[in-house]
């Protein structure tokens, strides 16, 4: 049992403030992942979440419990790090004992854990080796193994994969997952990959700027992103933008116009929006189709072809670039005119604010 | 940049005169020692002579040369051990709890060591003798401790800031307390540093002179005062002062030859990457 609740967690050095009042629940047996670009203070606050940290405000409660003034050493937490930070002057075995020796446990006691970790990591034949004997996907598990001998009460992972080469980091990914469902454990990982959100998450914090742009399911946020933000970067390819004017509402949702004329209608609620003022179509890549008599008309610039699926990058007749996923057997290649349809189920629409217009309905799977 | 024969050839011999220059007095101070008085005064010098033992026999009759060798002993371990004592959590919180001031820190105490000693000599002398330190072994102690404290601080900070800070925060989420962090994670990563630090600092004390000649006078008096005694009552008598020098810096020379790798990995620690 463990769960985390930050309370308007703030942080600032000297009078830049970097976090800026973040509020979170995690449950018991989740998996967190802070997502966001480079700077926008996820590692920061996993640091603070840590105790290495000092919080310049608000509440840190683990369990119930606030821990602000406790120390790192005191949180019950282990923590996996991007450089992995393995002791370098101890084998394989000392490095996952530590933590035990630490805490003052037998040495019997302390082998028979380390030998377990090491069997779920499959360490076993590299015990006695020193770190830099071990190739970095070795040192990852390592870094993991120290973790999980602790039998700690919440995991934090501060970008653990981003030093792995892209085949390595698929399957330590896997290996995540299925740990993850293995020890029962509550896990805080901290990534700018948005696939390693999507796929690891049960829960993902987009942060930007140190504010928390939206919380949810991985699929919440694909399918119900809460403004522009979250639109652009959840989602690979990433989600088109298209400059559009609202015409109105009916039951039948929202009712836009794009600079080509063309009409598209979402189901949404009009929201804080006004009819005839301007908005931003979201269209992902993967819900248009090329369709002769579909309304959005351009030109082909370049076909990115990945096998099973090809990528379009059209212009559109106002100039506006567009990505288009389509299957990868499809024989349109470049300079070629193109028409697109689009389901407007599948279409966001924000206001000019950036919000998202509210779906009327939300998607089975987002529950 | 490929080397040619040529350039390497140069190197060799620009490198082998430069060491010759620097070795040349130590090589004719021994040469001195194993002469006799007439003829090391001798013009010009003879490199062929009948070696004699005679001025070792009287620089032992005159002085115990143990009980200097001693002091020196005592006076230079004990100064390099109070300075590693007081330097290391110097050096400890500047690398890892650095505030905004640390490095002014870091340069004032260094800028200390730009003084000259002779400027504070009288306060130290008066200090001295109001606390009773005046030729005592402790008192030596003391300002070598505190003469080779910036050195032994700013050479200490840079070995620390080597040390990948994640690996000491991955020892707190460990379990690791201050104590457990230094003993088992930066004390064992560092050795190499902190012995090139202590080899150093042994050194600089065994050669001190200025504060040895000036607070100590026989009790604690170290070799480089012995040294020194050979220097004036008769006028000048080179092979017994050669022969007085040679057996002074002799241990110095041989425990820096034994260390020579490990001093020189220390000194250029940090500065190739």
């Amino acid at each position: 049992m463990a769960t985390l609740e930050l309370r308007d967690i703030r942080k600032s050095y000297v009078a830049h403030e970097v976090i800026k009042g973040v509020n979170l629940d995690v449950a018991d047996r989740d998996f967190v992942v802070f997502v966001g670009p480079s700077g926008c203070g996820k590692s920061t606050l996993l640091r603070m979440i840590a105790g290495l940290e000092e919080i310049t405000s608000g509440e840190l409660l683990i369990d119930g419990k606030r821990v602000n003034e406790v120390g790192p050493a005191d949180r019950g937490l282990a923590m996996v790090f991007q450089s992995y930070a393995l002791y370098p002057h101890m084998t394989v075995r000392q490095n996952m004992g530590f933590a035990l020796r630490m805490a003052g446990i037998a040495k019997a006691e302390r082998e028979r854990k380390v030998a377990e970790a090491a069997r779920i990591l499959q360490l076993e034949p590299y015990l006695d080796r020193r770190p830099k004997e071990l190739s970095g996907g070795q040192r990852q598990r390592v870094a993991i193994g120290r973790a999980i001998v602790r039998n700690p009460r919440i995991f934090l992972f501060d970008e653990p994969l981003s030093n792995l080469d892209a085949s390595l980091r698929g399957q330590m990914r896997i290996e995540l997952a299925r740990l993850h469902q293995e020890l029962d454990a509550t896990m805080v990982y901290v990534t700018h990959d948005q696939v390693e959100a999507m796929t690891l998450a049960s829960k993902i914090v987009v942060l930007q700027a140190g504010k928390v742009e939206q919380i949810g399911s991985p699929l919440e946020l694909y399918h119900h992103p809460a403004n522009l933000f979250v639109a652009g970067f959840i989602g690979s390819p990433r989600m088109n933008f298209l400059e559009a004017r609202i015409l109105g509402a009916d039951g039948g949702g929202v009712r836009v116009a794009l600079r080509s004329g063309a009409e598209i209608v979402v189901p949404a609620a009009m929201g804080g929006a006004q009819a005839g003022g301007t908005a931003t179509l979201g269209i992902r890549p993967e819900s248009l189709r090329p369709d002769p008599e579909g309304p959005i008309a351009g030109e082909v610039r370049l076909a990115e072809r990945l096998g099973g699926l090809t990528l379009l990058h059209v212009t559109l007749a106002g100039g506006e670039p567009l990505v288009v996923q389509i299957e990868g057997g499809d024989r349109t290649g470049a300079r070629e005119p193109i028409r697109l349809a689009v389901d407007g189920a599948a279409c966001h629409i924000f206001d000019e604010s950036g919000q998202a217009l509210p779906a009327l309905e939300r998607h089975p799977l987002a529950a | 940049m490929r080397t040619t024969g040529r350039q390497l050839l140069l190197i060799t011999i620009l490198g082998w005169g430069v060491a010759l220059l620097l070795f040349f007095p130590i090589f004719w101070m021994v040469l001195t020692s194993f002469k006799s008085e007439v003829a090391a005064i001798e013009v010009p010098p003879r490199l062929l002579f009948t070696p004699t033992l005679e001025s070792y026999a009287e620089v032992q009759a005159r002085a115990d040369y143990l009980h200097f060798a001693l002091n020196s002993v005592i006076v230079s371990v004990g100064g390099t051990v109070l300075a590693l004592a007081l330097g290391i959590p110097a050096a400890y919180a500047m690398a890892f709890h650095p505030t905004r001031r640390t490095r002014s820190t870091l340069l004032w105490m260094l800028s200390t060591k730009m003084l000259p000693s002779v400027g504070v000599l009288v306060p130290i002398y008066l200090l001295f003798r109001t606390f009773g330190l005046l030729d005592s072994r402790a008192g030596l102690v003391v300002i070598y401790a505190l003469m080779n404290l910036p050195i032994v601080v700013w050479m200490l900070f840079t070995f620390f800031k080597e040390v990948p800070g994640e690996i000491l925060e991955a020892g707190r989420m460990d379990g690791a307390r201050t104590g457990a962090e230094f003993w088992h994670l930066l004390l064992p990563l560092t050795v190499p540093g902190i012995a090139s630090t202590g080899l150093l600092s042994l050194i600089l004390c065994w050669n001190e002179a200025f504060w040895s000649l000036n607070l100590t006078s026989s009790e604690a008096a170290p070799l480089t005062a012995f040294i020194a005694s050979f220097s004036s009552p008769q006028g000048l008598f080179f092979a017994k002062l050669s022969a007085a020098s040679t057996v002074a810096v002799a241990p110095i020379l041989v425990f820096g030859w034994l260390s020579q790798r490990q001093l020189v990995r220390g000194l250029t620690f940090g500065a190739v990457k």
